[in-house]
Parts: C-alpha cells; structure tokens; sequence
C-alpha cells in the first residue's frame, strides 16, 4: 500500500476512536461548564468490561460492546448524582480537584484489579484479517472500527438535529438559563447526555484496547488528546469534535511516520496554532 | 476592614502588610523539622522547593486568574539551565539560580505575549501545549538534555564555599527554605502593592480594568514573567540539591501535580501553595510507604474529602472555621 493512503486510513481510524472518547465530554462541557477531568476513567473502564467479559467470561467480543457502553454509562449517572451534581455552581478548579481525585482514585483501582500490564485482547479471526482491495491493504478492524463510529455519529447528529431531545439539548449549549426558562428541565437532561456522552466513551474505550492497548495510566495519558479534541472543535459541537479529532489522528499518525524523531511535537504545534488563530475552537461559537 | 478601606486605598494596603501572629508562627513552624524530624529533612527540602513552585503558580492563577497546565515548563528550563552550567563546570549554586531565574524569566516573558491574550479553555489548552512542545523538545535534544536518561554529572559546590550539601539534608533544606523565605518576601510586598491590587482587579473583572485605565496586557505579562523565574529558580533548586535532572522535571504530570496542591490549600491566598505542597507531598509520602503501589487512591480519596468538605481548599476552610468561631464566641 502506498505511504499516503495506508498513513491516511490509519489516521482516520484512530481519529474515530478519539471522536468517541471525546464527543460526550464536548457536549457536557458545552451545556453545564462542569470540568469532568474524570471523563477517559469511564473510558477505561469500558475498556476494562470489554477485556474480563472476553477472557475471563469466553464472550464474543461483540457481545461485550453495548456492555462497555452500558457500564460506563450507569457508573457515570452514579457518580453525577452522588458527586458532580453538588458541584455545578462551583469553580473550575473545585471541579478540576474533584475530578482529578477520582481519576487517581480510578486508577488505583484498575492497578489493584488488574495489576499495570497492558491487557491482552484476542480479537475473533474476521476482525484480525486484511483486505486487499486495489492494491490497498486494509485491515478488518480499523475498517470496522470507523464504520462503528461513522455509524454513531451519524445517529447523533440525526438525533441532535432532528428530535425534540435534541432541540433541548442545543437549547441548554446554546443559553442554559434561557433554556431553563423556557421551562425545560436543564437537570435531568444534563444526567442524560452525561450517561451518553460517558457511554460513547466507555465503548470507545472497548474499542481501543486492540488499537493502542490498555493499563491503568489510560485515563491520563488520553485526558490530554480528549481535551486537545474538545478545545480545538469548539465546545458542545458535534461537527467540531469529529472535524478536530480527525485532524488530530492524521496529524499524529502522519507525524509519527513521517518524522518519527518529532514524536508528538507536531499536535501540539498544530494545536497551538488552531487556538490562537480561533480561540474558541473551529465550530466553536462563544 | 470596611473601616480601613473607606480611610484610603494606601491606608488598606499597609494595613494587609501588616504581619500576623499565625504568619510568624507559621514561618518558625517551617524551623522545627531541624530538631523534630531530621530523618525527613530530604523531603523538607523537596517539599520548600515545591512549595515555591506553587507559590509561583499562585501568583499567577490566585492573583492574575490565569489557569496554566504548562507550568512546569518554566520549572524544567530553570532546572537544566541550572544542571547545564554545573556539568560544564561551574557549580556555583548562587549563580545557578540566579542564571536559572534569568533563562526562565526570558522563556517566560516570550510566551507571556500568547498567553495574555487568551482565557478560559484556550488559555488552560495553550499554556499545556507549550509544555508539552517543550518536553518533546528536551526529549529530541538528547544531546543537550541527556534526553530520556536525565542529565549526569551534576555537581554542585558548597554555598559560599562553606555549606557543604550532606546526605542527611540539612544543608538542603536550609538552602531552600532560605531562597523560599526570601522569594516569599518578595511575592508578598508584590501582592500587597498597587500592582497586586491591579491584579485582583483583572481576576475580578477582566473587562472592566482596561476600561478604568489599567494597562491589563502589561500587567498579566509582567506577573506572567516573574512567575516564571520563580518557577525557574524552583528548578534549579531541584536540580542543585538532588544533582540530577530529568525530563520528568517538565512533564505534564509536574505541573498538573502542582496546580493540584495549590488548589488543595487554597488560591490566591499566598500561604495556600504552600500548606498543599506540604500536605499533599507529606501525604504521598507517608501512603507511598504504607502501600507502595496504591498510593494514588489514597491521595484521591484526600483530594474528593477537601473538595466535599473544604469549599476554597484548605485555608479557605480554616478561614471559615475561625469565622464561625468568632460569630459563636
């Protein structure tokens, strides 16, 4: 396969997967202002469901998907009721420290659970084969991986542009205090698109174990690439996120075959730059 | 306070410089470790080094209101700049700091003039993005750096070519409890002038200081710049005491670390970096020794109890614990 196309077509699966993890916590940010630094240790737990159920349970892998999603997302409307509720009037750094504590108390508990190797994933025979399409060599997963995500955006943009939930959830991003208003019940929306948002992220976390792997240090090292998608997107923005996240996974993608010896200067080179030419991110309005 | 205030904003000024009774028990406090705990004078010094570091983000954040995820970057060119002229062979630790404030200083004030134009979520993404350039940069620079192995053959000579650096500390903790006391000093005749005051001011209200007149870009890149050669100066600390440098001293985990302290003890306060570096660091000490591997859970469990119990961090929480009290009395 030539350079450009393979380097392309990774690129754009790892970008999906950023999409995933990072689209929930674009919105969340968007609407409530509430810093959920906790966002990838819902990600790794996914992760973490999708890997006991495969080895330990013999489930097939696909099985195992709407699982990560739903654990995820019960465990995040768990904590938003008992935690982050109390905290929405507060200031971002209270957030911050709040989150932060239970990103280190997350981790503590994989490492205590599963020990700090990386967890094997056996993926079933399709899913680890390659086609040969044109000359062009494409692997099964990442092909199924971006019609996965490709899939799911589609669906939210449908489901945002195109219900009433939606149209409540673009209301209270858009101007909360109106929304609220106008008679819409900000609370219990912001519960439901926090468990969304944070299941996306617990099946991008499934699914990505068999692209970059997975250990305890998962909700740290992708908290910067979450933030760096949210931020260059522009808050609350579907689009923006996906735009960005794709931008994000080429570029590193790109960077790391081309100029290995740069490592990862050049995100953050391209980053810096994006936000200084649009501070509040490409989609972004305010 | 209303009184003071009313009488004059030079009369409000001299009356916040005035130096309370808890202040200087708190400096003599800092002594005891001498006599109590000679065993933990290593970490003593680590913890006034950090606590520098903190005070330097206070000043930017508590005062300024400029969140930064990229501090460490000024503490990591401080901490090389530092080790580099010590391994060319001048380990004079006087003027390692002092070179190491200066280089900081300059990186700083070079940036200032992006950061000051930014807020919010850009300015937090921003500033995490320059320290991150940067550790990728000290990482490529192995040459110059040592790269991923740290930088070797530091050594430092004897203060005035007397105080010699021992194994139990002493000298060390001496050594940066001095350069923190003085650079305390400093930052608390800054908070307590005008400038000070023009700071708060932006905090406050960003918008409405240019429009009284203040000079809001200037002011944020001048207490951007000295922040920085605090930070500097904190690194070479480091980097004198402990004669090695590494990457590490840049990371992302450093200045994430240290925006956590400074908002475990409270922002904007000037004391509140320094009781989080010496609660949190003593904490991870002693839950390290206890479970070597699990250490993080405890330190979370401390940050989510501060935050439920302690709005405004740990001095916000005495302040409104001696607030009750007085109201009960």
């Amino acid at each position: 396969m030539p350079p450009v196309f393979g380097v392309l077509f990774d690129g754009l699966a790892y970008g999906m997967l950023l999409f995933l993890l990072s689209v929930g916590l674009s919105v969340t940010l968007g609407m409530m202002n509430f810093v959920n630094l906790a966002h990838c240790s819902f990600a790794m737990l996914g992760g973490y469901v999708a890997v006991t159920l495969t080895n330990s349970f013999g489930w097939p892998f696909f099985a195992t998907l709407p699982v990560a999603f739903l654990a995820a997302a019960a465990t995040s409307v768990l904590l938003e009721r008992a935690f982050f509720r109390r905290f929405y009037n507060a200031s971002d750094l209270e957030q911050c420290l709040l989150t932060i504590g239970i990103v280190f108390i997350s981790i503590a508990a994989a490492a205590y659970i599963y020990g700090t190797v990386e967890q094997p994933l056996v993926l079933p025979a399709y899913l680890r084969a390659s086609f040969n399409v044109a000359g062009l060599n494409f692997s099964a997963y990442r092909l199924f991986l971006i019609a996965v995500a490709l899939a799911i955006t589609i669906g939210l943009t449908l489901g945002i542009e195109a219900t009433r939930f939606g149209a409540q959830v673009r209301a209270a991003v858009a101007n909360q205090r109106m929304a609220r208003g106008l008679g819409i019940d900000v609370d219990t929306l912001f519960a439901v698109t926090f468990a969304l948002g944070s299941g996306l992220a617990g099946l991008g976390g499934a699914l990505a174990i068999a692209l970059v792997g997975l250990d305890p240090s998962f909700a740290f090292t992708y908290l910067i690439y979450v933030l760096i998608v949210v931020s260059v997107g522009g808050l609350g923005s579907i689009a923006g996120s996906f735009a960005a996240a794709m931008l994000l996974g080429v570029s590193d993608v790109a960077g790391k075959y081309y100029v290995p010896a740069l490592g990862a200067f050049l995100i953050y080179l391209v980053m810096i730059v994006l936000l200084m030419w649009r501070p509040t991110g490409l989609f972004g309005r305010r | 306070m209303t009184r003071e205030a009313l009488a004059g904003p030079g009369h409000y000024l001299r009356a916040q410089i005035r130096w309370r009774w808890s202040e200087i028990a708190f400096w003599l406090a800092t002594l005891l470790p001498f006599v109590l705990a000679p065993s933990y004078l290593i970490l003593a010094s680590q913890v006034a080094i950090t606590a520098l570091f903190a005070l330097s983000l206070d000043l930017i954040l508590g005062y300024a209101g400029i969140v930064s995820l990229g501090h460490a970057a000024y503490f990591g060119v401080g901490a090389y700049t530092a080790g580099l002229i010590s391994t060319r062979g001048w380990g004079e630790p006087l003027a390692g700091l002092l070179a190491a404030g200066l280089a900081a200083g300059i990186f700083g004030y070079l940036t200032s003039f992006i950061v000051a134009r930014f807020r919010h979520l850009a300015l937090i993404m921003i500033t995490l993005g320059i320290g991150l350039v940067l550790q990728e940069a000290a990482n490529s620079a192995s040459w110059l750096t040592g790269g991923f192995d740290g930088l070797q053959g530091i050594h430092t000579w004897p203060i005035f070519g007397r105080f010699q650096f021992d194994l139990y500390g002493y000298t060390a903790y001496g050594y940066s409890l001095a350069v923190l006391f003085i650079i305390f000093l400093i930052a608390r005749r800054l908070i307590h002038s005008p400038f000070g005051l023009a700071l708060r001011g932006i905090r406050e209200n960003g918008v409405r200081m240019p429009a009284i007149g203040a000079p809001t870009y200037v002011h944020i890149r001048t207490v951007y710049t000295i922040a920085a050669t605090i930070a500097g100066i904190a690194g070479a600390l480091l980097a004198e005491t402990t004669e090695t440098v590494s990457l590490e001293a840049l990371g992302f985990q450093r200045s994430a670390d240290v925006l956590v302290m400074l908002i475990l003890g409270g922002t904007g306060r000037l004391y509140g970096g320094l009781v989080g570096a010496a609660v949190y660091m003593v904490a991870r000490d002693q839950f390290s020794g206890l479970n070597p591997q699990y250490w993080y859970f405890w330190i979370g469990l401390l940050l989510v109890a501060v935050v439920m119990l302690m709005p405004n961090g740990i001095l916000g929480g005495l302040a409104l614990l001696a607030r009750r009290a007085r109201a009960g009395s």
